[in-house]
């Protein structure tokens, strides 16, 4: 097992010492008092200051605890500004697969439904911005659930509401496609939802790779699925980059 | 090798983005960068060129480089930019001799009313279709001449240009001082004030007029059409369209036909209606202005609502007064209440534009009581946006004859769902987003590549347009009539605050 992380630990000292005065510590000051060399302290204080755990004071340049720490529990991505982000590249998406696009966020042990693009083939529709969909039976819930140990455990072992006769309703075989949807970076549901349609959705990630959306495109399931029931390769690949185009505006480094 | 994107540069008020789209109009890669937006004076707005074209510099050949593409497979690039924004430099190093002037920047103030009471003043609008107001550049480039000692004299001589942002891009990309095109495009050139509307050439009464050398302008090209290759940034891809900001956008919106209009909404927010080949005069505060013009083709005019505040409000209540972290959030901070209170905020932070212009006028909050939240400050921000827009539309029909019956949106600021709501309740009419909210850049995409054959006709870009979003009015008649008044008594509380000949 390799030994602890020397600059997580100098991090979590800074933070500690942020935490402990009232006011704001210049570089210069917590290095001293840490012992660190100026440009080790300035360095985390950086990486720090990019995931919002720490702000600089614009006027004097010193530093102090972001208000991102007070509410670490809680989502750390506005719902509009993750939608703000993404509107291109889900516009792009839906441009290029000929499908409706949806970017959905987690909400009380549902998927809302943060953001909308219509088909591109200018038929009437109207905007689902706001809906609630069911975690088990959507590909955006799917991904929501793989990436998120503890919602996927506080679902039920049993009793999975059935939409169609294809939902997957018991939570072994709900396990079995969650770990699948891990490995293959993708989820789909196959007229799990609605029958005669399918969806295919992949993981929006922020800073450090933390999963804190999903999008998806949704369509016929003959032209998701084309082949044997299973998700068209090309689709869900370009449903993957649009959501690691987002990913790195967001931050979310190599992913 | 097979050219398969076009380049789009959109130089705006706050960042510059290159935009890498491909045959579908569908965004491929996307490189921005802010610049630094300097206040030297209440009323002064200031960038510096020169970092401009640095992050250009950046920007360019790193959105080839996220996707692999090889500038050899660019088939042309456009620009659209910030419009009337004034840039003045030196032919020989290259420099420029100040900060460019911002188009939001109100130090001509006094000159213009200066201008104003001229006995000829009647010619600028007559020839130009535009008010004679400090919005435009031909009172800028007056002001830097008279603030820098020599600087006319080298003006005269050619040595000292002046251009627009895409003027100061093109010439830097095709050479700079080593042979750089010196050009600007006949919407950009509408917005001087020194264009004849009709003929689209330099007028040398308005030249005169305002007091500036012909031999610092730029030559007046279509907006369509090759400039030059570029030497720079992204060497031998063919500069081939230059609009303004607002002209792209109605061109991206493949708004080309008589009678079609887009708004955008960012910083400021524009209403453009396409009014055919013929420039129509506005009796309601609209401005006259050309729209595009294809190669040799006649140009096509427009009618145009400027509302100068509007996501610079959203920017306001951010940076400002520290309510929000990010401009989205107002939605977040917005829903958390029902309504606006009773709370109206009028943003004349530079005077009010269209259908006003009333360059005396500054903001005003009201209605504020004991009961009033930051939520209900959040409504009233986004409020003021639909009411603005609201007031442009009404103006727009009145010249026009025509009435609105579907609005065509795009912009950052069509990432706010509550506000899009809103636009379509207060306009009474359903509001509509195409596929790529970035239309400006969609607009100088499409111009490059219909320049250089990329795109065959207007037709086949026009299937390229795709709705993406829709949204239905959906608030009372009463309560639209009730909410409109109190908007109109908030605007009248505006007006007249500042004191002729006091200072600011």
């Amino acid at each position: 097992m390799p030994g602890p992380v020397q600059s997580i630990e100098r991090a979590a000292a800074i933070l500690r010492l942020l935490a402990r005065g009232s006011g704001r510590l210049g570089v210069g000051e917590i290095a001293a008092s840490l012992g660190l060399a100026k440009g080790t302290a300035h360095g985390i204080l950086r990486t720090l200051q990019g995931v919002g755990f720490v702000e600089q004071d614009k006027a004097s340049g010193k530093y102090q605890l972001g208000a991102t720490l007070l509410h670490l529990g809680t989502s750390y991505l506005d719902v509009n500004e993750l939608r703000s982000r993404a509107i291109n590249w889900a516009d792009a998406l839906a441009a290029r697969s000929g499908e409706a696009v949806w970017i959905g966020t987690p909400l009380d042990g549902k998927v809302l439904i943060v953001h909308h693009v219509f088909r591109p083939d200018d038929s009437l529709q109207s905007l689902d911005v706001g809906a609630l969909l069911p975690l088990h039976a959507t590909a955006l819930g799917k991904v929501l659930l793989a990436y998120d140990a503890q919602a996927a455990a506080a679902l039920p072992e049993s009793g999975l509401e059935p939409l169609t006769r294809r939902t997957l309703v018991s939570a072994a075989a709900l396990k079995r496609e969650l770990a699948k949807v891990r490995e293959l970076g993708f989820a789909a549901d196959v007229e799990e939802a609605t029958l005669g349609q399918a969806s295919i959705a992949a993981p929006i990630r922020g800073y450090g790779g933390l999963v804190v959306g999903a999008i998806s495109i949704t369509g016929a399931v003959d032209r998701l699925c084309p082949a044997s029931g299973r998700p068209d390769p090309v689709l869900a690949g370009s449903v993957q980059n649009a959501a690691q185009m987002i990913s790195r505006d967001l931050g979310a480094g190599r992913w | 090798m097979v050219a398969h994107y076009v380049m789009s540069v959109d130089q705006g008020t706050t960042s510059t983005r290159c935009i890498l789209f491909d045959r579908g109009g569908r965004l491929v890669s996307v490189t921005q960068r802010e610049h630094k937006q300097y206040f030297p004076k209440p009323g002064w707005v200031e960038h510096d060129a020169a970092e401009i074209w640095r992050n250009l510099e950046h920007l360019a050949p790193e959105a080839l480089h996220r996707v692999g593409v090889d500038p050899r497979q660019v088939a042309a690039l456009g620009i659209t930019n910030q419009r009337e924004t004034t840039v003045l430099w030196d032919r020989h190093t290259g420099n420029p001799v100040a900060r460019a002037i911002v188009w939001q920047d109100t130090r001509t103030d006094a000159l213009v009313a200066e201008f104003a009471q001229r006995p000829d003043a009647a010619i600028v609008q007559e020839r130009s279709g535009l008010p004679l107001a400090t919005y435009f550049s031909a009172p800028r480039i007056r002001w830097l001449l008279d603030h820098t000692p020599g600087l006319y004299e080298q003006a005269e001589r050619g040595e000292v240009l002046f251009g627009t942002i895409e003027s100061w891009l093109i010439w830097n990309l095709t050479g700079g001082p080593d042979g750089g095109e010196h050009v600007t495009d006949v919407t950009n050139a509408s917005r001087t004030l020194l264009m004849d509307i009709h003929t689209l050439r330099w007028d040398p009464e308005l030249l005169d007029f305002f007091g500036i050398p012909a031999a610092m302008l730029p030559e007046i090209r279509s907006s369509a059409e090759i400039y030059g290759r570029a030497e720079r940034a992204v060497p031998g891809v063919r500069i081939a369209a230059a609009l303004g900001d607002q002209q792209a956008a109605l061109f991206g919106q493949t708004c080309f036909a008589r009678g079609e209009a887009k708004c955008t909404y960012g910083t400021g927010s524009f209403l453009l209606l396409n009014t055919g080949d013929t420039p129509v005069r506005s009796t309601h505060g609209l401005l006259t202005t050309v729209a595009y013009r294809i190669g040799e083709e006649p140009a096509a005019y427009a009618l145009e609502g400027s509302i100068a505040v509007t996501g610079s409000l959203v920017q306001w209540f951010r940076d400002s007064l520290g309510l929000i972290s990010t401009a989205p959030e107002i939605e977040t901070l917005a829903r958390t209440v029902e309504d606006n209170g009773g709370c109206y905020i009028v943003p004349a932070f530079s005077g009010l534009y269209a259908p006003y212009w009333r360059s005396e006028a500054r903001g005003v909050i009201v209605g504020l009581t004991s009961y009033i939240t930051k939520g209900h400050l959040a409504r009233a921000v986004l409020e003021a946006t639909g009411w603005q827009t609201r007031e442009v539309v009404e103006a727009m029909n009145a010249d026009s004859g025509l009435a609105l019956t579907t609005l065509k949106v795009d912009g950052g600021m069509t990432a706010d769902n509550l506000l899009m709501q809103f636009v379509a309740d207060v306009l009474a009419a359903p509001v509509v987003r195409p596929m790529v909210a970035e239309t400006v850049s969609l607009g100088a995409a499409y111009a490059a590549g219909l320049a250089v054959g990329y795109w065959p006709d207007l037709e086949g870009l026009r299937r390229n347009w795709h709705r993406a979003a829709l949204w239905n009015p959906s608030m009372d008649d009463e309560r639209r009539m009730s909410e409109y008044a109190n908007w109109k008594r908030a605007v009248e509380r505006t007006f007249g605050w500042l004191q002729p000949g006091a200072p600011e």
